[in-house]
């Protein structure tokens, strides 16, 4: 058998390594400015990029596609050149995958902050960039493939099979999540409308957990601890077990985040049962990584690489756990829209995903560099203040989601609600809150002490880019093909898998045909009193959109009594069929806000606006000064409309030729129901006079941005509550 | 609702890809041995002494 030389690639992990801790840094402080946004809510006052809305899925894209994702590429590289014997397939590709995820990095960076935002959580990024996520994706799969086509060990360690999993399924669901027909360079609006919009954003949401923040990971598991360990994984064929029958289980689950949603019942109860059934297979890989380190708990004690594994494998197995029971009806009926979500995904992602990361980077750092770690100390006080860390963040969110929701619930004898005003349930979880900021803060000090390690310990040693090693090449023998025989003529041999491969490609052609008939068939309305957004409500929508409302507030009442009683008739599906895209939210920050049309003056919207405390006493929510400030540029509304059309809402030509007037009409209605508050009449007569005398430009409240957004709020959930008659539902 | 057929068919050629893959897997021998890739993982074949020129050191990046 013959030996050769060959060196692995070790410059791309030290970049994707460094990469992954400058973002994590930023992501990380990105989160712990929004925690102390919560008790300080104007403290970005007036920077409408440093709003709470704009920054929250900046910062969950970047812990989640930065943070992770360069750490999911370092370990990935490193690894899989081990495993396989064999250098990345290509230098370039590598080179193109790293630069090319910095570059989308950035522009979210950028475009996050503008208010550029589709709105689906953790795919908020604008079309643009969810093509270039594409191809850098596809990138990686094509390197990580190359280099298994030219591996030197026949056998594919399990950790390889997890990271082709994940190459796989993220890349179907990016590009099905996508979907979205672009208005102008940076405006899209999502192909899919309402409930179907939210099936397949959480069918895409729950498996970007399960293949970006899981599978990825539990293949660095399988890598690292053992490595760290220097012991073999307690069963390696449970990990096969594991690694099957934990994906093929988690694409089902999606439905779970729309329980009691407008949602049919027989795909929530399929969510579930397959949330339930992934208790097993979670549980499994957990007990696999842990008892890897049987033998071996003694170097738990004084390795903090193992302390991080150790805390990292703990953690995914509580989120696990958690994940099966916030499944189950009754249990989801308490917890969604609550902080226990909080505290559940940040179980995952501080513990999970961040321990793990952080026990890898010690591990690789002093391996790659052929230095001792600059300071153990200093790795053992960053396991320590993390580990308070997460738990001074978890245990408050648990407490306060259990006390909000109960609050929420809460029926005094004679039927109404005991805090009927949400801001009580609000005011009652502050010291939660200051609680969680001060867990992220300890988290945080423990990264940066990190750094700070690392930088010691690479200055002290040297980076060997290029590692030379060595490895039997690979002999080809087959006992499925035989010499010369080309794989069609060997699949011809084989009936079973010429039908499946058969079958895939007959799906895939039946897919992209049936996709647009179903979409727009299911776009025509069930409930006959629900009319397509008006112009100004369409623009008002996007100013929704833009300033990320939909971070705190939801648009879904869910058919229980306590909020029924509280919001108003619960939501049902046909009143979304022209939301494109869904905003039904997963978080309440603050109240639901489906049935809000009507509920308010427009007055009281202006002022809640620009003042959210002096409406609302002891409101958390920032001040938006800039909406009632600035014009509107509402000059792509024709682009818009037509876009709606295409994707199946009924505008009639004459009402996108229309558009124009029609705004006007309905902005000045809403400027003269303004003028109703004399308090507003006097001070907005006073501006206008004043500018008139310094010769300043003065814009007229009609052509400002509250007054698309007031029209937009005042429509919300009204289609319904206007015609409270019969014959409210056609045929659904 | 009907995009949940979309859904499902994705869902289902995905999950039909992994078994596609799994009964290669298994067809062609990855599983034979649930013991040795274990332990051979652990081996480093790293060569300590680096012979050739391509060593770069890198003090202050």
């Amino acid at each position: 058998m013959e030996v050769q030389q060959f060196y692995y690639d070790n410059k791309i992990v030290k970049n994707f390594l460094y990469a992954t801790m400058f973002w994590g840094i930023v992501g990380m402080s990105v989160g712990l400015l929004l925690a102390f946004m919560f008790m300080f809510p104007n403290l970005t006052d007036g920077i409408s990029w440093l709003s709470f809305g704009r920054l929250r899925p900046l910062h969950t894209n970047a812990v989640i596609f930065a943070f992770v994702g360069n750490a999911i590429y370092a370990g990935v590289y490193y690894s899989t050149q081990r495993l396989l014997k064999a250098r990345m397939y290509s230098d370039f590709l590598s080179k193109f995958n790293f630069w090319g995820w910095q570059l989308i990095i950035v522009a979210a960076a950028i475009t996050l902050p503008l208010g550029y935002t589709s709105s689906k959580e953790y795919a908020e990024l604008e079309w643009p960039i969810d093509i270039a996520i594409a191809l850098v994706w596809v990138a990686f799969g094509v390197n990580l493939i190359g280099t298994m086509i030219k591996r030197r060990q026949r056998h594919l360690y399990v950790a390889i099979w997890f990271y082709l999993a994940t190459f796989v399924t993220v890349a179907v669901l990016h590009i099905f999540n996508s979907l979205e027909l672009p208005v102008t360079g940076l405006k899209s609006y999502s192909v899919y409308a309402g409930v179907q919009d939210a099936l397949v954003q959480w069918w895409y949401g729950h498996n970007a957990v399960a293949f970006f923040l899981t599978t990825p990971f539990l293949g660095l598991m399988y890598y690292f601890v053992p490595k760290a360990a220097n012991r073999p994984v307690y069963s390696y064929r449970l990990s096969i077990v594991h690694f099957w029958s934990l994906i093929f289980i988690y694409i089902w689950a999606g439905p779970h985040h729309l329980l009691y949603s407008a949602l049919p019942d027989w795909a929530q109860n399929l969510g579930v049962a397959f949330s339930i059934m992934l208790l097993a297979p979670s549980w499994g890989g957990m007990i696999n990584g842990l008892l890897t380190l049987r033998g071996a708990w003694d170097k738990v004690r004084t390795d903090p690489v193992l302390k991080f594994m150790v805390v990292a494998i703990t953690g995914y197995g509580m989120a696990t756990f958690e994940g099966p029971m916030l499944s189950l009806k009754n249990v989801n009926a308490i917890a969604h829209f609550s902080d226990w979500i909080i505290a559940h995904v940040h179980v995952g992602a501080l513990a999970w995903n961040g321990f793990l990361t952080f026990g890898m980077i010690y591990w690789l750092v002093p391996k790659m560099t052929k230095k001792k770690l600059f300071s153990t100390p200093l790795a053992n006080f960053h396991f320590w203040i993390g580990t308070l860390g997460i738990i001074l963040y978890a245990l408050p969110m648990y407490v306060a989601g259990f006390t909000q929701a109960l609050m929420w619930k809460d029926f005094n004898p004679d039927g109404t609600l005991v805090y009927g005003n949400f801001l009580e349930t609000v005011n009652e979880i502050m010291p939660m809150y200051w609680m969680r900021a001060i867990g992220g803060s300890l988290y945080i000090v423990g990264a940066i002490v990190m750094i700070y390690n690392v930088v010691r310990t690479i200055k002290a040693g040297s980076v060997i880019e290029d590692e030379l090693a060595e490895a039997s090449a690979l002999t080809r023998v087959s006992k499925k093909r035989t010499a010369g025989e080309t794989f069609h003529t060997w699949l011809e041999r084989k009936p079973i898998q010429l039908t499946i491969l058969a079958t895939i490609a007959i799906l895939i052609g039946g897919i992209i045909q049936i996709v647009p008939t179903i979409l727009v068939k299911s776009n025509i309305p069930t409930i006959t009193s629900v009319k397509p957004y008006t112009p100004l409500e369409l623009e008002g929508r996007d100013l929704y959109i833009r300033e990320g409302c939909v971070s705190c507030h939801s648009q879904m009442v869910r058919p229980f009594r306590s909020e029924v009683e509280r919001y108003g008739e619960y939501a049902k599906a046909g009143e979304f069929v022209y939301d494109h895209p869904f905003l039904w939210g997963s978080k309440r920050t603050g109240p639901d806000l489906l049935r809000v049309g009507g509920k308010y003056s427009d007055n009281w919207h202006l002022n809640h606006m620009y003042d959210p405390q002096s409406t609302s006493s002891g409101s958390i929510m920032p001040a938006y000064a800039w909406l009632i400030r600035d014009e509107h540029d509402r000059s792509d509304i024709q682009a818009k409309m037509e876009a709606m059309v295409t994707l199946g809402v009924p505008y009639t030509d004459e009402d996108i030729a229309n558009a124009e007037a029609s705004m006007d009409a309905q902005a000045k209605q809403i400027e003269k129901n303004l003028y109703s508050d004399p308090d507003f009449a006097k001070t907005y007569e006073a501006d206008k006079q004043y500018a008139a005398e310094n010769g300043e430009k003065f814009i007229e409240m009609r052509d400002r941005e509250i007054v698309s957004l007031i029209a937009y709020l005042q429509r919300l959930g009204t289609d319904i509550k206007v015609k409270e008659t019969g014959e409210l539902l056609s045929d659904n | 609702m009907s995009v949940i057929y979309v859904l499902l068919a994705i869902s289902l050629v995905v999950a039909i890809i992994f078994f596609a893959a799994f009964i290669f897997s298994v067809r062609q021998g990855q599983y034979d041995d649930a013991y040795t890739p274990s332990v051979r993982m652990l081996f480093e074949d790293e060569l300590v002494k680096p012979k050739k020129k391509k060593v770069k050191s890198e003090l202050n990046k």
